[in-house]
This record gives structure tokens, C-alpha cells and sequence, in this order.
């Protein structure tokens, strides 16, 4: 197993930083698949997490310079590791100047993933600023855990509000409760509402839009079709998971949606230039 | 007492006590004939940070009660009339420190603009001189560097980190987190920032070392050095002696004495409080307050001092070295025959560590009451004898 990977650019690396910050603040633990052509972060729906699910996509090639992968096995050419990536995201911080980073996977007392960052000096000789981090090499036969999770059949799709304005409102309401519904319809519209025996709020968004999921699954169209617009569709989730999910946002996304299948699941899915980042919440009773 | 700080001096004398704060919770102030020092020591008492001003730091700089006034006080109060740094270089003209010996307060008066005085009165307590035995000039290596490089260096490093190990071979010098072996060492992201030597405005060593130090003591220093932009100075030998790191220019000398980790086997003597059990931290402290008790009621009585160096050399055990260095009674081992051992009877090992530094009370009328920017001499014994 062998990996070796080098960033030149300034801007990519800080974008990288950004990504991997943003992950940092969803997930204290987490996957990262390397592939020949892509990086994932995933964080499989476990019931130790609290059952939340996250699924991080990166194109290698929009941010490294140079990418060498040779993986378990010539069939299997790829490599999982589980890691915090708060280190990552540390790490990175301080190569924000760097000249070049490279990242590769190592030994040292045990597997390591090893940041290495050339930084610029006032004189001719270069800093050079190392980080190892401890991460465990993921065996062939977990890898089904962690693979992509197949979108669900939902209800309702939407594009989200402005995630600031929408981080605001959900910061208010946790501090009522601990619990929060999210409906929306096919009409652009959507609510979040909390309950308690004391107090109720509702705020509401209109003219949002729905994403046009034509061409896709025909089944899934035909549904929505039939479906009256105006039905709103709910989904009751731990308000500080949603609040975990806005939170870390660290820049904002050319497109947010939403996907909501009553009762069960919210699939939120955002998308950047280079990146997409899907998060699950499941609903609860 | 009685003295003027003016202009930008008084943004370096706050500057001063913020860094001091990082390290200890009392401020130690003497007022001698070479100028004024301000010293704190931490709880641990494995951490010692002096600075002396000399009188021509003041604009004003009397001195009527001669050496006998020596004081300590919260460092926070202090911290407090020199709050907000920013303000205090735009408004602050003048800063009186006066001693008002009547009411046993100490008056720091700061002159701002438009006429407008703040007048604070802090109360101290008496106290026996805080000293601490150590020479630069016989350190093995020595670096020194313009703050912005410590500075950057230090920020590749999280802020919650305790320990970092400086470790050094002719040309480099390599800066790591320090892992404690206890906690689970696969767990731990490892850093390390490799510096030339040509990073340095000064760099000289006759051995290759490595010493561990607490991070924010550093952080503590760095603080000052960055805003008066003067380069850090690094004297170190080997694990177990201290680290001193000083700022010097021709009116302010500040040193950071630093207690490094030893690696003999068994000696835990990070000034994490070294002993696992939080009772022994409880006992360390009465006995330090005894300590303290003993060394002031018998000030005038003089006690005979403590680490006499030269004597201590052929008796010791475990000490790798022979020569008659100050700070050797780090590596001995308990029941060694030393004079500070005799005060204190039955201290366990690692509180020898912290007591490394101090030196004796003196005696007001004692030549070695004070320091001189040049040299910090390490007392030898027989010179000591008329105290």
C-alpha cells in the first residue's frame, strides 16, 4: 500500500484546508478513501453516531499536483483509512503559506498519514514543518460499510435557505428544544417548527424552489408528479444535529438541497466547485 | 520607592508583567540599587521569570528605603492597572509607582492625557527575596533568534499543548510535541519543524542535546520579545538542567528560567506537578509554605545557603556529571547530604526538581542581594559564610 500526494497551488491547498475544516466540525471520526481518481470522507450511518451518515466527495485531480496511489490489491486499488480529522484540518492550518505540501501515507510507530510542509523563510535554507498523524488502515472486508449510500426515496425535494440565516433560526430553537421538524413541499415552501408544552415557533420560508430531479428515477418523478404540491412532508430530527451540520460550514455552496422522506430520513446535499458533501439526519419518533 | 515610568516604557513594563503572569500568580518586587525586578515563580516552583529595569528604564528612579523593601503582590492586581495595552500607549504619559509606607499600600498613579489620573492602591505583603541560582555564560548551547522565528515556530504547535522538545546537532535545530509516555502514545499527532542554523542570529553548540520545557512558559516570554522586538536568547545543556531564555538590551535585562525534563529513568520531573497523586501535590505545597515560614524568620539569623555547589560534587549519586554546576542537585537522589535537604527533611525526589532554583534568603546587608544585568554568578559557598 502506498501513497504519496503533493499540492503546490496556494489556492487549492487553502480550499483542501476548508474541506477538511468542515468535516473537522461535523465529525470527531471518519473515514478517508483514497481512490485513483477520488477522495472520500465518509461517516457511515451507524447507530453509534448517532445514527447521522455524511458522505464527502473530492476530485483529486482539482487539488493535487501530483497523486500516486497503489492500493491493497491490484482489483482493490484503494486504500481506507479511519482518522480525526481535526488533525488534518491543524495540520493543514499551518502550511497555509506553505510552498508545497506533500501528503503521504508512512510508518512510524504505527500507520501515519504525514503531512510535510515546506515553508517559506526569510533566509535560503526552507522550514520544513512535519505532522504525523495516527490513523488505522480500514481491511478489505469493512469496506462495504463505508461506500457510497444510495440517495433515498424521497418525498420532497427543496433548496435550502441561505445556510446563515437558516443556522441562526435553528441556534434559537435549540435553546426551546430538543427536537425539530423540518417539512417542506413541492411548491418552494418550507418550515421549521419546534413544540413544547409551553411554547410553540414556527418560521417560514417561501420561494424556494424545487430541484428539477427530471430524468432520473422515473418512478421517484412520477410520484412527486401526482403529489400535490402544496402537501407538506416532515420529518422530526435532534435539532443539535442539524445544528452540528450548520455550524460547520466553512464557505457556501453554489447549490444546497434538501431531500425529506416523511418520518424517516433528511438527506442534505451540498454541492461546491469541486466538492460535494451529502449528510443524513434520521428522523426520530 | 519611588520611580516614573514615561511614554512607550510604560507599554513595556505592562508588556512585562503580562508575560510574568503566564508564568506564576505572585509578582516579587525588589527595588535595589541597580533597578527595579520584578520576578514570579510558578506554583510548581519548576519556572522562574525575572526581570530587572535598570534606572535608566525611569525617567525617575529613587530609592530611599536602600535595600530593604521587598515585596509581593497578586499578580493580578497588578495585571489590572495596566489592562488594556492598547489604550495605555494612547492615553498614558506617565506611570508613578510610589511606595506610601504609612499605609503600606503601593501607589501606581498613571498620568494620561487631558489631565486625567488614575491613582490605584495595591496592598502587598512582605516577603523573602525570590532568587534563583543560574549561569548563562557556562551553557553548552546557545541560540539565539529574532522573535518572529520562535514566534512562527510556536504557532505550528496547538495552543493546549504542555511539553515541546528542542533538540539540536551542529547545523539544525528540531522542534517536536512532546508526547507524555504515559497517555497513549499511537493516539498522539506528532509534529516537528526542522530550523537551520542560518535562522539564527546566533547559533553555538558544543553538543548535541535535546530538552523538553513546558510550551506555554515560551508563549509567556514570546509575548514580550515580540513587542519590543527583542531576539530571544537560549541557553541549554542537557535534560534536567533548565533552560533559560532572556531578552536583554541596555535598559531591561528578562529572564525565563525554565525547568527541563530529566530522562533518567524513574525522575518525572515535568513541572506538571510531577507525583501521580493529587495528596502529595497538597503536601508539596505545606511543605513549601514551611519552607517559606523557615526562610523568614530567619533572615536575620542568615541561613547558610543553600546549594553550595563545589562540595555537593564528589558526594553525589546518579549525577552524570562531576562538575560543580548549580543546578546538579536536580539529579540527585534523595537523603544526598545537601543543605537545602537539611532544612527540609524528607522531601521526595521530585520536588528536589523544583527547588533547584532557589537561592537563600539574604540578608539585607548581603553584597549578593541582588543581580547585575552582566552576569548571573553562581554563589560559591565559602563566599556566602557572612551570611
Amino acid at each position: 500500500m502506498k501513497f504519496r500526494s503533493k499540492i503546490i497551488d496556494i489556492g487549492c491547498l487553502n480550499h483542501f484546508t476548508r474541506v477538511v475544516t468542515t468535516i473537522s466540525k461535523l465529525t470527531k471520526t471518519c473515514v478517508l478513501r483514497l481512490t485513483p481518481d477520488n477522495l472520500y470522507f465518509v461517516l457511515s450511518g451507524k447507530v453509534a453516531n448517532g445514527g447521522v451518515g455524511m458522505w464527502c466527495e473530492l476530485s483529486q485531480a482539482k487539488f493535487f499536483d501530483e497523486f500516486q496511489l497503489e492500493g491493497v490489491s491490484a482489483e482493490a486499488n484503494e486504500i481506507c483509512l479511519e482518522l480525526a480529522p481535526d488533525n488534518l484540518s491543524r495540520a493543514l492550518k499551518t502550511a497555509h503559506n506553505a510552498k508545497t505540501v506533500k501528503i503521504k501515507l508512512t510508518k512510524k510507530h504505527c500507520p501515519c498519514l504525514t503531512i510535510a510542509a515546506e515553508l517559506p523563510t526569510m533566509s535560503s535554507t526552507s522550514r520544513v514543518v512535519t505532522h504525523d498523524i495516527p490513523v488505522d488502515v480500514i481491511p478489505k472486508r469493512l469496506w462495504n460499510d463505508f461506500k457510497e449510500p444510495s440517495m433515498p426515496d424521497f418525498d420532497v425535494s427543496i433548496y435550502m435557505p441561505p445556510l446563515k440565516i437558516m443556522k441562526n433560526v435553528v441556534d434559537r430553537m435549540k435553546n426551546l428544544s430538543n427536537f425539530l421538524v423540518i417539512e417542506a413541499n413541492m411548491n418552494g415552501e418550507m418550515n421549521l417548527k419546534i413544540e413544547t408544552d409551553l411554547v410553540s415557533v414556527t418560521t417560514h420560508f417561501r420561494d424556494l424552489g424545487n430541484p428539477p430531479w427530471a430524468g432520473g428515477d422515473g418512478s421517484q418523478a412520477g410520484a412527486n408528479s401526482q403529489r400535490d404540491p402544496e402537501t407538506m412532508v416532515q420529518a422530526r430530527v435532534d435539532v443539535r444535529k442539524l445544528q452540528q451540520f450548520l455550524m460547520g460550514q466553512q464557505f457556501n455552496p453554489s447549490k444546497a438541497m434538501c431531500n425529506i422522506v416523511q418520518n424517516t430520513i433528511i438527506h442534505l446535499i451540498l454541492l461546491y466547485e469541486d466538492v460535494s458533501l451529502q449528510y443524513f439526519i434520521p428522523a426520530v419518533a | 520607592m519611588d520611580c516614573v515610568v514615561t511614554g512607550g516604557n510604560v507599554k513595556v513594563l505592562a508588556k512585562a508583567i503580562h508575560s510574568l503572569s503566564r508564568i506564576g500568580d505572585e509578582l516579587y518586587l525588589e527595588p535595589q540599587e541597580d533597578g527595579l525586578t520584578l520576578r514570579t515563580v510558578n506554583s510548581s516552583r519548576s519556572a522562574y521569570a525575572c526581570f530587572l529595569f535598570a534606572p535608566l528604564f525611569f525617567s525617575r528612579y529613587v530609592n530611599p528605603e536602600g535595600h530593604g523593601f521587598r515585596c509581593k503582590m497578586a499578580i493580578k492586581s497588578v495585571q489590572a492597572v495596566f489592562r488594556s495595552l492598547a489604550t495605555l500607549e494612547k492615553t498614558v504619559e506617565k506611570c508613578h509607582i510610589e511606595l506610601d509606607a504609612d499605609r503600606n499600600r503601593l501607589t501606581f498613579t498613571l498620568h494620561c492625557k487631558h489631565g486625567l489620573l488614575k491613582t490605584h492602591n495595591l496592598s502587598f505583603q512582605d516577603s523573602e527575596s525570590l532568587q534563583a541560582l543560574f549561569d548563562k555564560d557556562s551553557s553548552t548551547n546557545v541560540l539565539k533568534a529574532q522573535p518572529r522565528v520562535l514566534a512562527d515556530t510556536v504557532l505550528n504547535f496547538p495552543p493546549s499543548l504542555d511539553e515541546v522538545t528542542v533538540t539540536v546537532s551542529d547545523e539544525r535545530v528540531w522542534f517536536r510535541n512532546h508526547v507524555d509516555q504515559e497517555a497513549e502514545p499511537s493516539k498522539a499527532m506528532l509534529t516537528e519543524l526542522c530550523l537551520s542554523s542560518d535562522e539564527f542570529d546566533h547559533f553555538e553548540v558544543r553538543a548535541r542535546s535535546s530538552v523538553t520545557f513546558c510550551l506555554k512558559e515560551l508563549r509567556g516570554l514570546l509575548v514580550f520579545a515580540e513587542s519590543t522586538g527583542l531576539p530571544v536568547s537560549m541557553y541549554f545543556d542537557k535534560p534536567g538542567s533548565p533552560v533559560v531564555l532572556s531578552v536583554t538590551d541596555s535598559v531591561l535585562d528578562g529572564n525565563f528560567v525554565l525547568a527541563t525534563l530529566s530522562d533518567e529513568s524513574g525522575v518525572q520531573t515535568s513541572d506538571r506537578a510531577g507525583t501521580p497523586a493529587p495528596p502529595a501535590d497538597d503536601f508539596m505545597n505545606d511543605e513549601l509554605e514551611s519552607y517559606l515560614i523557615a526562610m523568614d524568620t530567619s533572615m536575620a539569623a542568615g541561613p547558610s545557603v543553600p546549594a553550595p555547589p563545589a562540595p555537593l560534587a564528589p558526594g553525589r549519586v546518579g549525577s552524570p556529571t562531576a562538575t560543580p554546576d548549580p543546578w546538579s542537585p536536580a539529579h540527585s537522589e534523595p537523603g544526598e547530604d545537601l543543605t537545602e535537604e537539611e532544612e527540609e527533611p524528607g522531601r521526595p525526589p521530585n520536588k528536589k526538581f523544583r527547588s533547584l532554583f532557589f537561592g537563600s534568603v539574604y540578608p539585607p546587608g548581603s553584597p549578593l542581594g541582588g543581580h547585575t544585568p552582566s552576569s548571573q554568578k553562581v554563589l560559591a559557598s565559602d563566599s556566602e559564610e557572612d551570611g
